[in-house]
């Protein structure tokens, strides 16, 4: 392993393993996981249900520390969370007393209030969410609280965003919508992102690369790198041919 | 427009209207039915408030009344919620202190008149420390229970951004706990008002609570008992409604979805 990534290289996982141990037995949740992110790489970490995606997420975001292996990011080891790498929770993130404008606002607390208020402009203009800065989140509808929230995690610059499932709760007519918007954002903002989902065809999307994860004990199965340019033809056939292909890998039948 | 379930505005008045006018005219008319001599019509109970008024006794007693229980009530928050916001803060101290505080709970601060006599004498003090005694663990108990129940995700996501753990404390624990911590200010407003009747019935020679038992023993004047006991029940009303107010306010009116 050499001590000095290359400049290429946003973040390393090795042999990163984790165990929870409840009541007296215990739970292996990730087995050697080995993974290297690029800089500005739009990584989907693709899995079932219960197999460990929100655990590897949230040891990269520094809010659990692994039983065994390290994370880097930019060459140092993680030792919690940093406001340079947002964590986004599905809508339901949001803090609702504050309003659209305090919640983007949020990490930007260590700014002039012209300059706090110059990114919140920006940032709701961003998300489209003009005119409702005054509203609070029980005023706004499900894709609203989810863009609001992405906005809060832009407004403070981070250099990566880890994604849990973020659109996991909205009607697939606005998740549609709200993958479209994401990739615009990240084209701009070019952070390096990290997407956990479930859903095949959400990855097959968005990701530059897909991580397939198998069930518990967790391990990274393969990684298939979606050679499509955006905007992606979901009915292309190497977009097809791809999503087979990870359908095999997990094991999936192509017929209901 | 016409929806059945919003009532229009004039229902909101007309209903308890109606309701208070026949409640005072069956009670008008059980008094002249029964031929009580010891219990009094409305318009005796009237008679005797307007008497009150006239010897400036009525706004002097509200006053008192309502004084002690500013000043206990209000001791009780300003103590009660930075107390009850550390033990959610940190479990280990309220599992040290909660089998005390449990255990003191459900004794009745009536109970506790004869201490606060011992301690602070016949008077105000005595008054004010029961009120205080009766407001102070509900809104401790509210208080924990609101920080405890903050979603993990809020803390986490304040941590995310960088902030000290008071600053956390404060833009992000308070106020996700704060609605919960209102409806214990508010049932510990409510006990507050009962206590302070019952303490002014023994412990001091003014207020409300101490013209029901005056009124009775000086010339079993019943007159003014239900005068003093209507007095009671109307301030306390006004008292929950000017807090039901509160959760309008719009950073908290999230955490009142339902009921009223
Ligand atoms: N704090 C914890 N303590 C014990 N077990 C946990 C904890 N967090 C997660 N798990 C277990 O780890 C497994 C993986 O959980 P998770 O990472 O949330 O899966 P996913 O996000 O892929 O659905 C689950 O079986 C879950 O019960
Ligand atoms: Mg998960």
């Amino acid at each position: 392993m050499s001590l000095s990534p290359s400049p290429e290289t946003k973040l390393t996982a090795e042999r990163i393993g984790m165990v929870f141990k409840r009541d007296g037995n215990s739970t292996n949740v990730l087995r050697d996981i080995n993974l290297t992110v690029g800089r500005g790489e739009f990584l989907c970490v693709l899995g079932p249900s219960g197999c460990g995606k929100s655990t590897l997420l949230n040891t990269m975001a520094g809010f659990l520390s692994p039983t065994s292996g390290e994370i880097r990011i930019d060459g140092e080891a993680v030792r919690g969370p940093d406001p340079r790498r947002i964590f986004v929770f599905q809508e339901r993130g949001v803090f609702p007393w504050l309003t659209v404008e305090g919640n983007i606002g949020f990490g930007l607390f260590k700014l002039s209030r012209a300059e706090r208020e110059q990114r919140i402009a920006h940032y709701v203009q961003l998300v489209g969410l003009e005119g409702f800065q005054k509203a609070y989140p029980a005023e706004l509808s499900g894709g609203m609280k989810q863009r609001l929230e992405v906005a809060r995690a832009l407004a403070v610059n981070p250099d990566m965003l880890f994604l849990d499932e973020p659109f996991g709760a909205l009607d697939s007519i606005t998740r549609l919508t709200m993958r479209r918007e994401l990739l615009r954002i990240w084209e701009a903002e070019k952070n390096t992102i990290i997407f956990v989902t479930h859903d095949i065809d959400e990855a097959v999307q968005l990701a530059d690369r897909v991580a397939v994860m198998s069930d518990r004990p967790a391990t990274i199965q393969q990684i298939v790198e979606i050679d499509i340019a955006h905007p992606r033809d979901i009915g292309s056939a190497r977009y097809l041919e791809l999503r087979h292909g990870i359908f095999d890998q997990l094991g999936l039948a192509h017929k209901v | 427009m016409n929806s059945l379930v919003e009532p229009r505005k004039w229902e909101k008045f007309f209903w308890p209207v109606l309701a208070c006018v026949l409640f005072l005219a069956l009670w008008h008319y059980l008094v002249i039915w029964s031929a009580t001599k010891v219990f009094p019509s409305p318009l005796a109970v009237e008679k005797g408030i307007a008497e009150l008024a006239r010897k400036s006794l009525l706004w002097r007693y509200i006053g008192d009344s309502l004084r002690r229980v500013a000043l206990g009530y209000g001791a009780a928050v300003v103590l009660g919620i930075p107390v009850g916001l550390t033990l959610g803060w940190y479990p280990a101290a309220n599992q040290v202190v909660n089998p005390v505080f449990q255990m003191l709970r459900p004794i009745s601060p009536i109970a506790w008149i004869p201490v606060s006599i011992i301690l602070f004498g016949v008077g105000d003090t005595t008054a004010v420390f029961l009120i205080f005694l009766c407001a102070f663990f509900p809104i401790v108990v509210a208080c924990v229970d609101g920080v405890s129940g903050v979603p993990a995700m809020y803390r986490q996501a304040g941590r995310n951004f960088g902030l000290s753990p008071v600053q956390l404390l404060s833009k992000v624990v308070f106020p996700a706990a704060l609605p919960q911590i209102i409806i214990g200010l508010r049932i510990a407003l409510g006990i507050a008002w009962l206590v302070v009747v019952a303490a002014e019935m023994i412990a001091v020679d003014s207020g409300l609570g101490y013209l029901v038992i005056d009124a009775r023993n000086s010339g079993k004047r019943y007159d003014l008992v239900v005068a003093a006991m209507l007095m009671i029940g109307i301030i306390g009303l006004a008292l929950d409604l000017l807090f039901r107010r509160l959760r309008n306010i719009r950073s908290v009116r999230w955490g009142f979805r339902h009921g009223t």
